[in-house]
């Protein structure tokens, strides 16, 4: 194995390349993550930048900062950002760092591949944020990008947009095929699936999702492409085809997609919660199986995005069962969570503030979303701030709060030095309150009848809603905070021990702090069973 | 170990590289796919295409009345002058009937028109047989020109008792530009 | 290290009188906004259907409520009590069959419970049958039309309903009134206890057709008819709004709807009937080109020669000269547009507010036939008709 190993590597010496060209061309797992996650942080403050666009707009009732047409650009930005720019690559940021060391591998399978990945990245959201800069604006046409109005009504931008999305959508399939051939052959020797700590099975999984569904969008955006230069009618009722199909299309990749930037989230949460509970995580196996059946309904209620267009009743009711049954695999979740708390001794330092939070508040969007999911109800909801909290609850408090969970709890790892545990705290209570105080009051203006995509509203929302941008320049700003941590932090600080937290368990905290720059070269002796 | 493990990993790659591929096909076998489920279910009000009488003839169901309402639009800036003879007829389920719809075409230049058909309600739209259509094909007009086209149809005598109104609408789509690019290819 | 860690209790405490104290804020800055709980919560709505779906909001609601209780309160209690500040030393178990049987099981009947009533009351939204009138309802970049079907194609009414708050008002020039946003200038009218049924279609991109006092939202696709329907139960002004991203004013194509007695709606109806044989009458049938020329010229006399003067020369710069250049001998559709709809930046009013389809058609032949233009083509009614029901 060994040799291999070595093959790998033949064009690295022991440690780090000086300079510039380290970053450029390193193949080496951990350069690569940090470059993903420096990479999802620049652009989570340029989505976030949008959102403030948004919400101080929102702020009062009148066109006071932006006109319609820009607005509509800055909330397609935003969530093309967020999602593809900013969630995505964190994730494939900590796969990176941690998948090898938790594995007991050396390195990614394929490293060079893992190069190009993240690469591409930075070439594709040059071409994305300079459609801002275009004749006619950027895309303008929500992240959903429906058919029609993001083929025949686009503005010309829509063709960098196209391409933009193929490259985020080439990096993705590349990471992913390399997290699952990593997982799969590069176990330490004695490591059995069932061994293996949560957070590589939920990037197992989720590898699969994006390598089942990210072609799917290349192949709807290829579509309309065809439509807007190739004479093609795929979306245009005129030539024959359906703007409807363009929605169960996009869907079909889109809900795996929603499950993608959650599935991560539940492996962080996994690991963080038993560490500072000092107890094993609760139905290790029911976590498994929950993932995997969660991984499966994904692909099969994608038109509960879509219960308006006007589907059979049959057809309504089978996408409403079928979405409800997601309610279980997760609770199963949820309680298991709960479960591990229960009995434990638990510490709250700053990781196990943000994964409790995450468990709290991605439960409100769970259950905001199992209402969702009753059709009749949904005609009333469907497109309105009730969707935009609900989603912003499992992204933000959900998503986002996992991986800076992540962050700080593996931060000792990566730098050697401990983060500074009032300031980490002080981020946390910020970003928790700043996260309520934005999306709560916006369940309250969608049931009262705000659709969301609305540049202006009516006088009855203006309460809410400047409540709302209150919190979101609170959260906004606190992430400055998060900033300057993490770059103190990696300045110096106390010397992290080598387990780094008392109840930590799992391979990586065998190694020092600051992790080596190369690990496992030779594949580790595992402890009897401790992962199980 | 070590040359088993590489070989397992590039035959993982592939795998995984063929899945990918696969998947790429599949996003366009959604199309004709979706095609079959609109057929199905009658998603959008689609319609077949023309209908074939069978040999036996269907069964006139003489004690049943159907209204079946015209609907005409046009779609963006089309700018012909498009309206149905009469706006509804009342039919006995079974029997074939007939009407036409007038189309001229006002602008400067000749086009190319596609009437779209869609039923409303959608689950009544597979018991709505046309065998003649001035939807099944497109329809040129030069400057001034005008036409009135056939529609033939049959109501299904299985049409479910609820659908006592059935209204068959019409938008008329300018593809003048789209058949254009189709010739120059 | 005891005291930093009591934070997350705390925290938990802080969360709750966080909420109040949003609350508090906004009920110190609108009393109203509280004080009316419809500010908060799904209308009930005037239909049968509004109020099932309203009831079936309520129950699942409470269901996640009482979920969300037992869940958090479990959490909340383990993270006080089971502390390690506290000495609390960890127990070992890791997993319980019968636990996570119970949890896998019992939430599956509590889905159950949801589901029935969930799809009774969607197979009762999609009974449709039997409609008293039928409406088109049809979605225009950023307007709607209502045509109410009638065998008659005289007796068709047919218009379009827009915003009607000024520019003044959003971009905050003026004061923002009543109804902001939320106006149209012609609101679709239906009678009460009627079953009214909507087929909803699209000019152009996806609208959506939402009403939230009848429970009804449904997208308007171009190329397809889908139907909703409702019965209002009590007379009233019902407002909507669109619902799917439509463009750049989808935040500015309210939806106004007006419930009434039947006469009333009976009377209302004959006199938009009275309204469309008129128009009918003008628009609908083929003129000969004297006929355009002849009213054309009183047109042009009444609306255009201020600027553009009697001889069609115009004042150049601020008016150009209509004779021999520009849009009156160029292509007809735009020579159309720019009396339909003016030019921004520029003198040039948008004239379909004014003049009817037929008046428009006289006058644009007018131009380019008189002062030696001689483009020699003749427009009728309702080419304009057709590009101003079509237009953006």
């Amino acid at each position: 194995m060994s040799a291999v190993i070595e093959n790998h590597h033949d064009d690295h010496h022991h440690g780090p390349d000086k300079g510039l060209m380290r970053w450029v061309l390193t193949t080496n797992h951990k350069d690569i993550g940090t470059l993903y996650l420096w990479f999802s942080f620049a652009m989570f403050l340029t989505g976030g930048c949008m959102a403030l666009v948004i919400r101080a707009e929102l702020f009062q009732p009148g066109l006071q900062l932006v006109v319609p047409e820009f607005f509509n650009q800055m909330t397609t930005m935003h969530g093309l950002i967020m999602v593809f720019g900013a969630v995505m690559p964190a994730f494939v940021g900590l796969a990176n760092w941690l998948v090898p060391m938790m594995i007991g591998a050396p390195d990614m399978a394929l490293p060079r591949m893992n190069n190009y990945s993240f690469w591409i990245l930075p070439f594709a959201f040059s071409m994305l944020l300079s459609t801002l800069f275009m004749e006619g604006g950027a895309p303008n046409f929500g992240w959903t990008f429906y058919a029609p109005l993001s083929t025949e009504y686009a503005p010309p931008s829509v063709t960098f947009f196209i391409f933009a999305v193929h490259l985020m959508g080439i990096s993705s399939i590349m990471g992913s095929i390399n997290v699952v051939v990593t997982i799969l052959n590069l176990r330490a020797p004695g490591m059995r699936l069932m061994d293996m700590p949560l957070f590589v099975w939920t990037w197992l999984i989720t590898a699969y999702l994006l390598i089942a569904v990210m072609p799917v969008l290349a192949g709807v955006v290829t579509m309309m492409l065809m439509d807007i230069h190739f004479g093609t009618a795929f979306f245009s009722a005129g030539g024959g085809g359906d703007p409807v199909l363009f929605q169960h299309v996009f869907w079909f990749f889109g809900h795996p997609e929603v499950y993608i930037m959650i599935l991560p989230a539940f492996g962080i949460v996994s690991a963080i919660i038993p560490t500072f509970a000092r107890k094993k995580l609760f139905g290790y196996d029911s976590m498994v199986y929950a993932t995997a059946s969660i991984a499966f309904l994904s692909f099969i209620v994608w038109a509960h995005h879509m219960f308006t267009v006007g589907m059979p009743i049959a057809g309504e009711l089978y996408f409403m069962y079928a979405t409800m049954l997601i309610a279980v695999p997760t609770g199963v979740k949820v309680f298991n969570w709960a479960a591990t708390m229960w009995q434990g001794s638990m510490t709250f330092e700053t990781p196990m503030l943000f994964a409790v939070a995450f468990v709290i508040l991605f439960t409100i969007g769970g259950l905001s979303g199992l209402m969702l999911s009753i059709v009749p109800a949904d005609f009333q909801y469907h497109d309105t701030y009730f969707v935009v909290a609900h989603f912003h609850y499992v992204l933000v408090p959900g998503s986002i709060f996992s991986i800076m969970a992540a962050a700080y709890y593996w931060l000792p790892k990566w730098t050697g030095n401990m983060y500074d545990e009032t300031l980490g705290k002080t981020h946390f209570w910020l970003s928790f309150v700043g996260v309520n105080v934005t999306f709560f009051p916006q369940h309250f203006i969608g049931l009262a009848g705000m659709p969301r995509r609305y540049p202006d509203y009516a006088l009855q929302f203006a309460d809410w809603n400047m409540v709302s941008s209150v919190g979101a320049f609170i959260f906004g700003f606190s992430q400055l905070l998060f900033l300057f941590i993490v770059i103190k932090c990696i300045m110096g600080g106390k010397k992290a021990t080598d387990e780094v937290w008392e109840g930590a368990e799992g391979l990586e905290w065998t190694i020092a702090s600051p992790a080596p720059y190369h690990t496992f070269s030779t594949p580790p002796e595992l402890p009897e069973r401790s992962m199980a | 170990m070590a040359m088993p493990n590489q070989k397992l990993q590039t035959r993982t790659t592939l795998k995984l590289v063929g899945v990918v591929l696969g998947m790429f096909a599949f996003g366009f076998a959604l199309v004709p796919l979706y095609d079959i489920y609109c057929q199905v279910t009658g998603a959008n009000g689609k319609t077949a295409s023309a209908y074939v009488v069978p040999e036996d003839g269907i069964a006139v169901d003489a004690d049943r009345w159907v209204t079946v309402q015209f609907l005409t639009n046009n779609n963006a800036s089309m700018p012909w002058s498009f309206r149905p003879e009469v706006r509804s007829m009342k039919v006995r389920p079974g029997e074939m009937n007939q009407t036409t719809f007038y189309a001229s075409n006002p602008a400067g230049y000749t086009m190319t028109a596609q009437a779209i058909p869609s039923v409303a309600p959608f689950h009544a739209a597979e018991y709505m047989h046309k065998t003649e259509c001035f939807c099944f094909e497109q329809q040129v007009l030069a400057t001034g020109e005008a036409i009135d086209m056939p529609l033939r149809f049959i109501i299904d005598p299985y049409l479910p008792e609820s659908v006592q109104t059935l209204t068959l609408s019409y938008t008329l789509f300018d593809i003048t530009d789209m058949t254009a690019s189709a010739a120059a290819e | 290290m005891a005291r930093k860690e009591s934070k997350v209790g705390e925290g938990q405490r802080l969360k709750t009188s966080l909420q109040w104290l949003i609350a508090l804020a906004a009920l110190s800055s609108s009393w109203q906004a509280l004080a009316d709980w419809s500010a908060l919560n799904m209308t009930k709505g005037v239909t049968a259907i509004s109020r099932e779906v309203y009831d079936l909001h309520m129950l699942i609601f409470t269901i996640c409520v009482v979920i969300g209780v037992l869940v958090f309160g479990v959490m909340i209690w383990s993270m006080l009590v089971h502390r390690k500040s506290l000495g609390h030393e960890p127990a070992t178990f890791s997993h319980s069959t019968k636990l996570e049987y119970a949890w896998t099981i019992i939430p599956i009947f509590i889905l159950i419970g949801m589901a029935v009533p969930a799809t009774s009351t969607l197979r009762d939204m999609y009974d449709a049958s039997g409609a008293d009138i039928d409406i088109e309802v049809r979605g225009y970049q950023w307007k709607w039309q209502y045509t109410y079907l009638s065998d008659d194609p005289t007796q068709e009414v047919k218009f379009i309903s827009s915003l009607l708050t000024p520019p003044d008002e959003y971009y905050n020039r003026t004061p923002k009134r009543e109804h902001y946003l939320s106006d149209v200038d012609n609101p679709l009218v239906i009678p009460i206890n009627k079953r009214v049924r909507f087929l909803i279609t699209s000019n152009d991109v996806i609208h959506s057709w939402w009403v939230p006092d009848f429970a009804v939202k449904k997208d308007a696709i171009p190329g397809f008819v889908h139907e909703a329907w409702a019965i209002v139960e009590e007379p009233g002004i019902y407002r909507g709004k669109c619902t799917e991203l439509c463009g750049k004013d989808h935040g500015f194509m309210p939806i106004v709807v007006k419930a009434v007695e039947q006469a009333e709606y009976e009377s209302w109806l004959a006199m938009k009937q009275q309204e469309a044989l008129q128009v009918y009458e003008t628009v609908g049938k083929t003129w000969t080109m004297a006929e355009l020329m002849e009213t054309g010229e009183q047109v042009y006399a009444q609306a255009c020669q201020s600027c553009h003067q009697a001889n069609g020369q115009g004042i150049p710069p601020a008016f150009p000269s209509l004779v021999g250049q520009g849009l009156a001998i160029g292509p007809v559709d735009a020579h159309i547009d720019i009396v339909v709809n003016g030019k921004a930046g520029s003198a040039m009013q948008a004239f379909a507010a004014q003049l009817n389809p037929a008046e428009i058609a006289a006058v644009v032949t007018y131009e380019r036939n008189a002062w030696g233009n001689n483009v020699g083509d003749l427009v009728q009614p309702r080419a304009v008709n057709a590009l101003i029901s079509s237009e953006e």
